[in-house]
């Protein structure tokens, strides 16, 4: 028997977003706040920042703020917070790249094993797995020092590493909600594969989907900037954080902060978005009945 | 174990209130001013539908309420001590010592990585009442009370290595371990087939008067109640509606919701429907049968390794209803998984409207597929909880007949209408209905594609029975006024028997008696038949005791 679920409006929310605004706190919403700041960041960085990205305006390496170069020089003698600007706009879209494209491949791909099942099932999850079982930092360093480094190089390399990883949620979300006898409504009804997955199957796996994603990218933007450290993610002159913690990594021996302003960059984005997933997961959770 | 007074009472609750409280602590009342008494020895029902609150008064005897529920008011004295009152740790002490608990669904209650035996002793022994020798030997004792097969070796037996009838008994036996002055037993043979269930009945019953212990029976259905209880608590949104001794409420109830009831309970008709004549076609000749199943076999596993039909026949027609009736493993839904395409056979064929029907159902072409309908048993996983009703509804119309949004949007209005819902209800999610208002939703969803067969598997079984009663009249209504037939499964003979005009009864695969109604109710029946139909309980309170038929006692 069930219990009687009482009609309490906010229990059983009638819109998920609305739902959501309702159970705002101090924490989702400085994050909103910060990756907000970042989103703006990242559309109109050639707006804001005061130097261009490459121009060296002093000969001094590692100059004091002052009034022309904000957070002081590097150790080219080119403005730090420009840089800054610039180089959190590449990591960032890159890295949001990078999660999107692992998204629709681990997505697609996780969805189709589980409900194909049997030798198809097998073939893919076994590949994932032999991928899955080599570091992913190796894999990474072997296929971009064999073909180049350059954004899209970067960008599929990534992407296919991150894959594997959605694909494993997305098929252990998928294996659960293709048993349901709703699918199996589906399936009597003579829908073809792809109604299925889109129509039936996505919409039940979208909480935990979205959360993933968020650890996705976070991953993404660590990933890129240890790429970029060890000189094989984005190439100079452009900027990046990764790239922009190496070049002034000697910046520490003279006293300056120039190497932690990225560093600190890259450690307030990761955690906003962590945190925020971390809230989102835990509010959908909450609002789902338990009988689902 | 100390002999008690007759009359003592063991259970006195007064004045009971739980209410479900929210994030803001605003409280929704579940279950209001409950007062009732048990003596020793006796055993009270509680008898309503779903969300009625039995189980949350049972459970408030334990002490206990729910995760967002709290006991706001009202005393719970078990002897001279109130539960209520007593600190958790106190609590603990008397669980499963003075008051213990028989979970529903025994398959779900037990942890299957351990022996049996060692979860039926394990709160006696952790308890320190018995020592692990001790707890075993008494065991051993309830196992051959609650007739279980091989009472010495059971125990050393795995949760699946037995029955659902045989788990939910060793459920019992854990029960009796400390000898508890109470037993609630929470809707216990609600998920067995019905010979399981008068076994379990039994088995019940007997150890009860044996033990003089005082119980709690939480159920929906009066005729199971009445084989076992002596005085009857009748609930409905969390209140009492009727409370009386069980003779005085079955002969003589006095409030409406208490002879719905009646009506409803899975009891025989006293009459057969009326039979209706075959149906004739144009020249007058007798119409050839809609769907033809036709020797056919099937199994799971690779190339039908486990075989779950043997040889199965049987023919349905154009506006009747075909039951198929069999216990659980029985072949039943496999059957409907046949038909409807879900599963290949391995021999054999089904034909409908005399074409051949292809057994896979992307072979099938869409008119074939529209003219086989399922509606699935449990309607709360069979409605994917994402999608609002209007989708649901709307899919199959867009699918099967290529309807612009507009037409749609009417025809979900009127399906509804049709399964006498609101047509406000297209804008809800499934979760926003009751179990009883998204079965109809199911069977809208199964209408939707004007179908010539709907397959129902099992669709009342997760009913309560006034809810089921009502879906079953909603059924005959649309079949008189769509001319639609049912392929109708179910483990209950008695509704079978309401609602089919040809009957198949499936045992281990194979259909054992099939013929039309009167003629499967006729005597002699096949063992089988006579077994099932011996396990529907009369609306009376001696017909378990008169049941002298030895299939049931030496089991």
């Amino acid at each position: 028997m069930k219990t009687a679920v009482p009609k309490v409006d906010n229990a059983l929310p009638a819109s998920g977003f609305k739902y959501l605004l309702s159970q705002l706190t101090l924490t989702p919403i400085l994050c909103l706040l910060v990756l907000t700041g970042v989103l703006i960041v990242v559309l109109f960085a050639p707006l804001l920042a005061p130097h261009p990205e490459a121009a060296i305006l002093t000969d001094e390496s590692f100059s004091l703020p002052d009034d022309t170069m904000l957070l002081g020089s590097d150790f080219l003698g080119r403005d730090v917070l420009s840089r800054l600007l610039f180089g959190a706009r590449v990591t960032l879209s890159v890295a949001f790249a990078i999660a999107i494209v692992a998204f629709i491949l681990g997505c697609s791909l996780g969805f189709f094993a589980a409900v194909k099942r049997g030798w198809v099932d097998s073939v893919l999850s076994r590949s994932v797995d032999a991928l899955i079982s080599f570091p992913a930092i190796m894999v990474a360093l072997i296929v971009i020092s064999s073909l180049g480094s350059s954004i899209t190089v970067l960008i599929v390399t990534i992407a296919l590493i991150d894959a594997t990883r959605v694909y494993r949620v997305a098929r252990a979300l998928g294996m659960d909600i293709v048993v349901q006898d709703y699918i199996e409504a589906a399936r009597v009804r003579g829908e073809k594969m792809g109604w299925i997955i889109w129509h039936e199957m996505l919409p039940n796996a979208l909480a935990p989907l979205a959360a993933e994603f968020g650890i996705r990218f976070t991953y993404a933007i660590l990933f890129i900037s240890a790429l970029s450290f060890l000189g094989l993610g984005v190439q100079a002159p452009q900027a990046d954080l990764g790239v922009m913690v190496k070049e002034n990594m000697q910046g520490l021996l003279y006293e300056t902060y120039t190497p932690l302003y990225p560093a600190v960059c890259i450690a307030i984005v990761t955690l906003s978005v962590n945190l925020l997933v971390d809230w989102f997961l835990k509010t959908t959770d909450a609002a789902l009945p338990d009988e689902l | 174990m100390t002999e008690r007074d007759a009359n003592e009472t063991v259970l006195q609750v007064n004045g009971l209130c739980v209410s479900a409280q929210n994030r803001k602590r605003q409280l929704t009342p579940i279950v209001t001013d409950i007062n009732f008494s048990i003596a020793a020895g006796k055993v009270t029902a509680l008898i309503g539908e779903s969300g009625s609150g039995k189980t949350t008064i049972s459970l408030a005897c334990l002490g206990f309420a729910r995760a967002g529920c709290v006991i706001n008011a009202g005393e719970v004295k078990l002897g001279s001590v109130d539960v209520l009152t007593l600190s958790n740790a106190q609590r603990r002490a008397i669980r499963g010592k003075d008051i213990a608990y028989i979970a529903q669904s025994a398959a779900a209650a037990f942890n299957s990585a351990l022996t049996l035996n060692r979860q039926v002793t394990e709160t006696a022994v952790i308890n320190g009442i018995l020592t692990q020798t001790q707890a075993n030997e008494k065991a051993i004792s309830l196992y051959r009370e609650l007739d279980l097969p091989e009472p010495e070796t059971i125990g050393d037996r795995y949760p699946h290595q037995v029955s659902g009838g045989q788990l939910q008994r060793l459920m019992a036996a854990l029960a009796m371990m400390c000898d508890p002055r109470l037993l609630i037993l929470d809707e216990p043979t609600t998920a067995l087939d019905v010979t399981t269930q008068i076994e379990v009945l039994l088995s019940f019953k007997k150890l009860i008067r044996n033990k003089n212990t005082s119980a709690i029976y939480v159920s929906h259905d009066l005729a199971v109640v009445a084989q076992i209880a002596d005085e009857v608590l009748v609930l409905k949104e969390g209140r009492e509606v009727e409370f009386g001794s069980i003779d005085n409420i079955i002969s003589n109830p006095q409030h409406e919701y208490t002879k719905e009831l009646i009506n409803a309970a899975h009891v025989m008709p006293e009459q057969l429907p009326e039979s209706r004549s075959p149906l004739v076609d144009g020249d007058g000749l007798d119409a050839l049968p809609l769907l033809i199943v036709k020797t056919v076999t099937a199994g799971y596993g690779r190339s039908h390794k486990y075989l779950a039909l043997h040889d199965v026949s049987l023919e349905a027609y154009a506006s009747r209803t075909i039951g198929v009736i069999g216990e659980s493993g029985s072949g039943k839904t496999t059957l409907g998984r046949v038909i409807s395409g879900l599963m290949q056979v391995k021999t054999g064929s089904v034909a409908l409207s005399g074409q051949p029907l292809d057994d896979a159902i992307n072979l099938r072409d869409r008119e074939q597929l529209r003219s086989i309908q399922f509606a699935f048993q449990m309607a709360d996983v069979a409605l994917n909880p994402r999608h609002r009703i209007a989708k649901i509804l709307g899919r199959p119309l867009a699918f099967y007949f290529d309807l612009p949004q507009q037409a749609i949007d009417k025809r979900v209005a009127e399906l509804l209408d049709l399964v006498e819902l609101p047509a406000e209800y297209a804008q809800r999610l499934p979760r926003e209905l009751s179990g009883g208002e998204k079965q109809r939703v199911n069977l809208a969803r199964a209408l939707a594609a004007e179908p010539k067969l709907i397959i129902c598997d099992e669709i009342t079984s997760a009913l309560d029975t006034v809810v089921a009663k009502s879906i079953l009249a909603l059924l005959r209504d649309l079949q008189n006024r769509l001319g639609v037939s049912y392929l109708f499964i179910s483990h209950d003979i008695s509704t079978i028997i309401k609602m089919a005009d040809t009957i198949a009864v499936m045992r281990k695969g194979r259909v054992v008696e099939y013929g039309t109604t009167p003629e499967v109710m006729t005597p002699p029946h096949h063992e089988y038949t006579q077994l099932l139909l011996n396990s529907v309980p009369a609306m009376r309170t001696d017909w378990l005791d008169n049941l002298q038929d030895n299939t049931f006692s030496n089991q």
